[in-house]
């Protein structure tokens, strides 16, 4: 039986954690994910949470004690955003392709410089070819449900590799939401049993991730890729059964919205698709067959279903809340763009770039971008369209 | 692969592959003697990866794990959270890093590590400098050597580590010097049996570091802690112990003269070198005697 609570995102985490019982956590505090960890500091000391907590000086050593404990087969957790993860990235990518299944969720942040701290998806997307799996949520409840969700997929054993389960900083981070919390018993139900590899073992002495030349390093990294195609059927089940448990269906790799006649298809990730469900609405009323597809994991890609998705419509439009360095686009719309190209669906894509450094990706800026989706022949270009505050002005004058 | 006509002796295997002379070899067979098998190793890219080894083969019959360069305290905490977790009280961590592990990169992970008083064993093997890329200098490096990153001597001294270790209030913490491998056994053995954050920063001569023939490393090292360049002492309980008093001190010329790296460091740099070992070990004699009062 289900508590309904109004919680903030990182609440949401920190609530997640409390049901999925990691035996270590090593956090370190940072703009805007803090919360998560004060709040996993308080569980602890009230005894609502039996975890052992190191309370380390860094995010490199956040990583490096999670991995330390992860050799002894632990469960481990811990949370980041932005430099933090910058910070992190040497052992961040170790822990993957060490490949140690773990949960680290990501208050996502805008990269420096100029100097911010407020959203962007930029901190997570500069590392998705780190190893890890990425899902990104739109909402609280989402959160909450894939930490849980996230420890399940990581500690498949033919998965292993750890989840980073993104939000978007301050927007979900800070805002409160209605929200059903699991109770532990559901949540223990749904979980495995802690079953994990144990490499240090005194019985039968090893060294561990010695230099390794490249005739094995490139099996390592054949298997690695290969687990993390697996990993797509792996989601899938544990969405299904998910959705069986605690009634709530999230779709897996990819959500979508009234996408069953689409001519027309949005494309999000996080919390800027709530406002693309208004625009698609608000299209809708006007005539126009619109539809939304919500990219939830960007590691494991899913460049087949999306491009399945996308096969026979007449155009989409990505709406990026980052930037990919050396294409004039975001992170989303490369890499859609390569999927399409892999399966051969070729459809016209605007790309859209907005939501930067905390600026608000408004839906009077998402409603545009599906008026010039429906009018999509004569909006191409090469590069995207920049949401900025000129955005509404320059395209209702031209 | 070699046919091994005999099992090797200890937890060391045969036929490492460190430099010929290297002080290290005799530090980790000592070390893990007396650790024993219920040991785990945490050791950071460097010299002392050699043990760890390359692909399947490592030189240590230990579990263990080679970690980043900066990150040994960190692992080791991770490790020993993960034994607490378990009930396991019996089986000491032990993380075995360079001076550039220690002093420079991995400093702030140690820092932490000893706040936190975590129930590791912290070595640092001392050769002064980043041995095993090529003798750059780090912040171990004494002033006047010269290394390929101060090819004209290094023009400022070196961390005081010791007392950055004892500003942390460990339960336990020793100088050693491959020049009394008794000593360094006691010391280890010591450290072995206490629990919390132990560190050990072992003085681990380097024939091609420091310029010296190979035969010649027992010989620097007692030259070494005779002059006061290395003070042999011990940290328990808040209270400092000197070893042995230096029966030259200030007299670091007898053991710069052996080293090719001080060739520049002549005249005035010898005369400062001493100036800083007498006072230095003048302090160090004065905290011994506040922690007897």
């Amino acid at each position: 039986m289900s508590m309904i609570d109004a919680l903030t995102g990182n609440e949401c985490v920190a609530e997640a954690v409390r049901l999925c019982r990691p035996d270590i956590i090593a956090a370190y505090p940072i703009t805007p994910q803090s919360v998560v960890v004060e709040l996993l500091a308080s569980m602890v000391a009230d005894g609502k949470l039996g975890s052992k907590v190191v309370d380390v000086e860094s995010e490199h050593s956040s990583m490096s004690v999670v991995k330390g404990a992860a050799m002894l087969g632990k469960r481990v957790f811990t949370a980041t955003a932005g430099q933090g993860l910058a910070y992190m990235y040497e052992p961040y990518f170790s822990m993957s392709t060490m490949r140690f299944p773990m949960v680290m969720t990501l208050a996502c942040r805008e990269m420096i410089s100029p100097g911010t701290v407020w959203c962007g998806l930029q901190d997570a997307l500069s590392v998705r070819d780190a190893g890890w799996m990425q899902v990104f949520c739109e909402n609280n409840q989402e959160i909450l449900d894939m930490v849980i969700q996230g420890y399940r997929i990581a500690e498949d054993h033919g998965v292993l590799i750890p989840i980073n389960v993104c939000y978007d900083g301050f927007y979900l981070s800070h805002q409160t939401e209605r929200v059903e919390l699991p109770e532990p018993s559901e949540v223990d139900a749904y979980l495995p049993p802690i079953d994990l590899p144990q490499y240090l073992d005194v019985n039968e002495p090893a060294i561990v991730d010695p230099n390794t030349v490249g005739s094995f390093l490139i099996r390592y990294r054949e298997d690695h890729l290969a687990c993390m195609q697996h990993a797509k059927s792996v989601i899938a089940d544990a969405n299904r059964e998910f959705a069986a448990r605690f009634g709530r269906d999230w779709g897996g790799l990819l959500g979508s919205y009234r996408m069953e006649d689409a001519d027309y298809v949005l494309v999000t990730m996080g919390a800027t698709t709530g406002a693309a469900r208004v625009a698609v609405d608000i299209m809708r009323e006007r005539g126009l067959r619109m539809g939304l597809l919500k990219l939830r994991f960007m590691r494991p890609f899913p460049d087949a279903e999306l491009a399945d998705m996308l096969r026979g419509r007449r155009a989409c439009a990505v709406i990026d809340r980052s930037v990919s360095f050396g294409w004039d686009r975001g992170v989303l719309s490369v890499e859609l763009a390569a999927a399409c190209g892999a399966h051969g669906v070729e459809l016209p894509v605007l790309s859209f770039i907005g939501g930067l450094g905390g600026l608000d990706l408004r839906t009077e800026y998402v409603v545009r971008a599906a008026e010039m989706l429906a009018d999509a022949p004569a909006y191409l270009k090469d590069g995207a369209y920049w949401m900025n505050e000129d955005f509404l002005g320059e395209e209702l004058g031209k | 692969m070699l046919k091994m006509m005999a099992a090797s002796k200890g937890l060391v295997t045969h036929g490492v592959s460190s430099c010929q002379g290297c002080g290290i070899e005799l530090i980790i067979r000592n070390v893990l003697d007396v650790l024993g098998e219920d040991t785990v190793l945490v050791i950071p890219p460097g010299c002392a990866a050699l043990f760890s080894g390359t692909g399947p083969e490592a030189a240590v019959k230990l579990a263990g794990i080679q970690g980043n360069l900066e990150n040994s305290a960190a692992i080791a905490s991770g490790i020993a959270a993960g034994f607490r977790h378990q009930g396991n009280e019996h089986t000491t961590v032990c993380a075995f890093c360079g001076d550039g592990a220690t002093v420079d990169i991995g400093l702030q992970s140690l820092s932490g590590a000893m706040e936190r008083n975590e129930n590791i064993l912290y070595i640092c093997y001392d050769n002064e400098a980043y041995m095993n890329t090529g003798i750059q200098g780090s912040s171990s490096t004494p002033l006047g050597a010269s290394t390929t990153t101060t090819p004209a001597g290094k023009p400022v001294g070196s961390k005081d580590l010791i007392q950055i270790v004892m500003a942390h209030g460990v339960p336990y913490a020793a100088t050693a010097s491959v020049a009394d491998l008794g000593d360094l056994r006691r010391k280890v053995k010591k450290a072995k049996g206490i629990k919390g954050c132990r560190v050990l920063h072992i003085h681990c001569p380097c024939p091609t570091g420091w310029g010296y023939h190979s035969s010649k490393t027992i010989e620097l090292a007692r030259e070494g802690v005779d002059s006061g360049a290395w003070v042999l002492m011990e940290y328990e309980n808040g209270r400092v112990k000197l070893g042995r008093r230096p029966s030259k001190l200030g007299h670091a010329e007898d053991y710069m003269k052996l080293q090719k790296r001080f060739r520049t460091a002549v005249g005035e740099l010898t005369a400062q070198t001493n100036e800083r070992i007498i006072s230095r070990y003048e302090y160090l004699e004065k905290l011994e005697r506040l922690g007897g009062e």
